[in-house]
């Protein structure tokens, strides 16, 4: 009797087991398919992965105190922040602020402190200008003092001592309206200076908003289309695909076009007599929303047809024969079938959505902005680099958990188009 | 219809169609109605239209500035679509290639440059290329267009390789082709419908990216966008409507290409089958 153990190996014809030679083939075959990809893996993470971590980094980077300020740094190491701190500190200050004035690094310091402290950066001008204090003064806590009271407040070293490492989390905090107080605890800031979490709540609600809008919109458009015979369904598709190919930017201007008080929609609402004076349909939320609803409902047509399209009519028919009311046969047996569709769609509109720019941009007052506005703002007005990144950072962070999210539901794979 | 429906039944299937046409005409009217406006005399974009003219055509090409933006997008769209289409075609073969762990992981990271938010990547970028110098010129631009156009041809390619059958490839092996005349001779002819359309996503991409543009280009290399949306913030006027309508002949070519090439690609596996 025969056991397999005892089955001695295949061998192939140069001797080796045909096993082994199988698995030393199928690894060099493996290694040419990633030799393959990783050109395109290369290629990506230098021009796409690292600026997006890089931008993560320059959300916590803060250098201005660390850099400018070495000698205050170090006076301030044994202070406890309670009280003034002690002479050797203020000598610091008195020779940082002299090499700033002289290296012209002042106005980065400055702008960065006057975040902490309203009015610090008119402090240090002040103080910089009468420096280097000739002849050196016997206590420079006295002489800086008197210069300007306010050496004398700890909330001005306070803001010193929050900033002495090189990673701060101020921009984010500042970004979700928090700040640390005097105390060192989080606490949100005044009321009337809170923007961000509002911003971010108005993009997500307008992102809903736009993403229930397609659906409902898409939804009976597939639902014909996958019911058509396939020539008359093509020509659909041409009609959805046609906008999907037009340039945003065409799309925007066209939404100007018929939208403005003299365009076509107001003129033929008033020939119908539906209204007396021209509405106000651009320049508002609901031309944002109009037209970011025209921009993004191809990708929500798209998932919910391809999925609409592998369901046979067969099962609708079934539960109608066997006594369901139409209706019902379609709630119960039909649209379920369709969630994944659905799911794929309302997830991919909502992620474009949340980091749209142009659309709002164009077409939206200041009070229909979303996060990317306001990193556009930061980085191209204002030059706040903290803020600009700190914002795209949560946005980015927003939007990758929610492609995560999708990659579970649906499969990044699956992503077709046209 | 079958002929024994019921009266709602009816009023339901024409509800739904009519409702469909409206859907369809909200999709195609916004792109129709700018067309005959780039050919009115008036310098107004309001209908009725007061006299027919090719003005705003001359306008458009007498301009400096708008030939500038066409001709620094015709050097920047075809450059990155070259860059997308051979990476994301190498990288295509190889992901149908093998099964290995973090495969669909690696998916997911090559198509994300679709979905992560444009400012984002405009501003991550300026951090990045500021400093080595690349922010106003060709490199910078270029490089991230390509990016921004490689998830296109990443899905198109994937999707017809995946309705490849590889025993042609090993066919060729076996008669004694090496695998580089196997991938040019037998593999690329069958695949190139979708290589091809992913290219034309890639170009179309680029072509019409504006925001990665607004923070990584000078005004020496302002794209076709660009100057649209400088010209839409400031002040829209008929020469807008005349690049547009030149931009929806264009989509429309790039679209019917694409519809030619999806049929081929269909007749030539019912044929391979």
């Amino acid at each position: 009797m025969t056991t397999l153990a005892a089955k001695p190996p295949l061998l192939s014809k140069d001797g080796l087991p045909l096993k082994r030679q199988l698995a030393r083939a199928e690894r060099a075959s493996k290694l040419k398919a990633l030799a393959l990809i990783l050109p395109l893996v290369l290629f990506l993470a230098a021009v796409f992965v690292l600026p997006l971590i890089g931008l993560l980094g320059k959300s916590v980077d803060n250098p201005e105190v660390v850099r400018f300020m070495p000698r205050t740094v170090t006076a301030l190491q044994g202070w406890d922040g309670r009280g003034l701190p002690a002479e050797a500190a203020y000598a610091a200050v008195a020779h940082d602020l002299a090499a700033a004035r002289e290296a012209q690094t002042l106005g980065d310091l400055g702008k960065r402190l006057n975040m902490e402290v309203p009015g610090y950066r008119s402090l240090l001008g002040k103080t910089a200008r009468r420096l280097p204090l000739e002849p050196a003064p016997a206590a420079f806590k006295t002489a800086l003092t008197e210069l300007d009271e306010r050496w004398g407040d700890p909330v001005y070293w306070q803001a010193i001592r929050r900033n002495t490492e090189a990673t701060t989390p101020f921009y984010l905090l500042a970004a979700l309206d928090r700040h640390v107080d005097e105390q060192g605890e989080i606490t949100r800031v005044d009321p009337g200076q809170a923007v961000y979490v509002d911003v971010f709540a108005r993009t997500f609600w307008m992102s809903a908003v736009i993403t229930v809008l397609c659906l409902l919109i898409a939804y009976p458009l597939a639902y014909l289309m996958a019911s058509l015979p396939a020539r008359r369904a093509n020509l659909l598709m041409i009609c959805v695909l046609l906008p999907f190919w037009t340039s945003v930017l065409v799309r925007v201007a066209a939404w100007i076009v018929l939208l403005q008080s003299g365009g076509l929609i107001n003129g033929a609402l008033q020939w119908l007599g539906l209204i007396d004076a021209p509405l106000q349909l651009v320049f508002n939320r609901l031309g944002v929303y109009i037209a970011m609803v025209h921009i993004l409902l191809p990708f929500m047509i798209l998932p919910i047809y391809s999925v609409m399209k592998g369901i046979s009519p067969s099962y609708l028919r079934a539960a109608i024969s066997l006594g369901s009311h139409p209706f019902a046969a379609f709630w119960r047996v039909y649209f379920p079938q369709t969630l994944a569709g659905i799911g794929a769609g309302g997830l991919l509109v909502f992620i474009l959505c949340i980091g749209y720019y142009i659309t709002p941009a164009l077409l939206g007052s200041p009070n229909d902005q979303m996060v990317s506005y306001f990193v556009a703002f930061y980085t191209n007005s204002t030059v706040n680099w903290g803020m600009a990144t700190a914002l795209g950072g949560l946005l980015l962070i927003a939007t990758l958990l929610l492609y995560i999210v999708y990659g579970w539901l649906v499969g990044a794979k699956s992503l077709k188009l046209g | 219809m079958p002929p024994f429906a019921s009266p709602i039944e009816r009023i339901w299937f024409w509800l739904h169609r009519a409702l469909c046409a409206l859907v369809l005409l909200f999709l195609v009217l916004p792109i129709l109605i700018i067309v005959p406006l780039s050919f009115n005399e008036s310098s107004f974009l309001l209908y009725p239209m007061t006299g027919f003219s090719f003005k705003w055509y001359a306008a458009f090409f007498n301009s400096p500035e708008w030939m500038l933006s066409l001709k620094n997008s015709l050097i920047v769209a075809p450059a990155a679509t070259i860059i997308a289409m051979l990476l994301g075609t190498l990288a295509s073969v190889g992901l149908t290639r093998a099964e290995f762990r973090g495969k669909a992981l690696l998916q997911s990271v090559l198509i994300s440059p679709m979905v992560v938010p444009v400012v984002i990547i405009g501003v991550g970028s300026y951090l990045f290329y500021a400093p080595l110098g690349l922010v106003n010129g060709y490199t910078a631009l270029i490089l991230v267009h390509a990016a921004l156009g490689v998830p296109f041809v990443i899905i198109t390619v994937t999707a017809t390789l995946a309705g490849y059958n590889h025993n042609l490839t090993r066919a060729a092996a076996s008669l004694g082709a090496n695998p580089l005349t196997a991938f040019f001779k037998v593999t690329l002819p069958i695949i190139a419908p979708g290589v091809i359309s992913g290219a034309l996503f890639a170009f179309a991409t680029s072509f019409d990216e504006v925001v990665v543009t607004l923070f990584l280009a000078g005004p020496e290399q302002a794209t076709l966008p660009r100057q649209m949306f400088g010209g839409i913030r400031e002040n829209i006027n008929p020469t807008i409507a005349a690049v547009a309508t030149i931009l929806i002949v264009f989509s429309t070519l790039l679209l019917l290409v694409l519809e030619w090439l999806r049929g081929r690609a269909e007749r030539m596996r019912t044929a391979l089958d």
